[in-house]
């Protein structure tokens, strides 16, 4: 059948893109708002800088109902395990924001008890830095996000089986196993 | 009678220190006579509330001879008198009796302090953690744990994206 056969209103593209052109322009964010990043969350889903003229501002709080997680604060390793559940619960395709300085790498909290970084333990997609960061800045994260999906995106979600390693830091890396070792020898150093 | 001569006078051969410092009245006490202090001032002196339990390591503090100061708040709520109650305790096993019998509110205080220092409260119901996950073993508030912790903030599960 030759292009000028077809009317109109018809128009051909690939399944891939049009399932990647559905899922970029309706993204619904499970907001995991734990922190201040969570207030700036709230302000870009509110009226004034109003996430709903990108598709984005459904926000569901039962991980069954989202595609897009939004780490929005410092994770406490207490709150660590509950972040990880939440994610496996959201059905395919999913998406991982890990907004602000704590979410990426664990920002001035470099205690015992906080994560250095969530993406050492789940896949992230994006990150926004910023403590915390504007709104506008959180838009334009989604905004490649949704760039993202739409040029990378596949029907059957193959191209997430390729990423098989944790994109973060490994959780004992160099940094932190010196760390542990100095605190070990300050310890000796006081008994 | 003042809080001080009252107390003075029940417990008249152990050493109570008492301070003050602006509005602030404090005494140190034996932890050997708490439980008898505690109940002298529920029902002598009217302290009905318990306000705050926690806890200070001396650990390399310049003069010190004790290891840890526990420090509780009482408030009377009808005169609202305050008076700051401090005992002593040391390695090891730091153990204390619990004021749980005579004011409720020490379950969770009491949890804490055990939490963050180790020092346990004999006649507390249940005493558990309470801000630190169950598995956690060390106690983080003492000063010969490090600030960084010892690798617990990284022993979990990667989670990756092909298996989710």
């Amino acid at each position: 059948m030759a292009m000028k056969d077809v009317p109109d209103n018809i128009f051909m593209t690939t399944l891939d893109a049009a399932a990647s052109w559905a899922r970029a322009n309706s993204l619904w964010p499970m907001p995991f708002a734990t922190a201040c990043c969570g207030i700036e969350l709230m302000a870009t889903a509110s009226s004034r800088f109003d996430l709903a003229r990108f598709g984005a501002e459904v926000m569901r709080f039962s991980p069954r109902q989202c595609d897009l997680m939004i780490v929005a604060g410092r994770v406490a390793m207490k709150m660590l395990p509950v972040l990880q559940r939440i994610w496996l619960q959201m059905p395919e395709p999913k998406w991982c924001i890990s907004m602000g300085a704590c979410a990426c790498t664990g920002g001035v909290f470099d205690t015992y008890a906080v994560v250095q970084g969530v993406d050492r333990f789940i896949p992230v997609d994006l990150y926004v830095p910023g403590c915390p960061p504007r709104p506008e800045q959180l838009m334009a994260g989604i905004i490649s996000l949704q760039d993202k999906i739409k040029h990378g995106g596949t029907l059957n979600g193959t191209e997430f089986a390729r990423r098989d390693h944790s994109t973060g830091p490994i959780p004992f890396d160099k940094d932190e196993l010196i760390r542990i070792r100095e605190a070990n020898e300050q310890l000796i150093s006081l008994n | 009678m003042s809080t001080e001569d009252v107390l003075k006078s029940k417990f008249p051969d152990d050493a109570l220190t008492f301070s003050q410092f602006r509005d602030n009245h404090r005494v140190v006490v034996p932890a050997a006579k708490l439980q008898a202090i505690f109940n002298c001032l529920k029902s002598d002196l009217g302290f009905d509330m318990l306000s705050e339990v926690t806890a200070v390591d001396y650990l390399e503090y310049e003069g010190a001879t004790d290891r840890f100061g526990v420090v509780y708040v009482f408030i009377n709520i009808a005169t609202g008198e305050r008076l700051v109650l401090k005992t002593f305790v040391n390695d090891p096993q730091p153990t204390l009796p619990s004021a749980y019998s005579l004011w409720k509110s020490a379950d969770w205080l009491e949890r804490e302090v055990f939490d963050m220092f180790g020092i346990t409260f004999t006649g507390h119901p249940d005493l558990r953690r309470i801000l630190t996950p169950d598995e956690f073993t060390a106690h983080p508030l003492r000063k010969d744990y490090p600030l960084k912790g010892r690798g617990e903030r990284h022993n979990f599960p990667i989670v990756t994206r092909a298996d989710s």
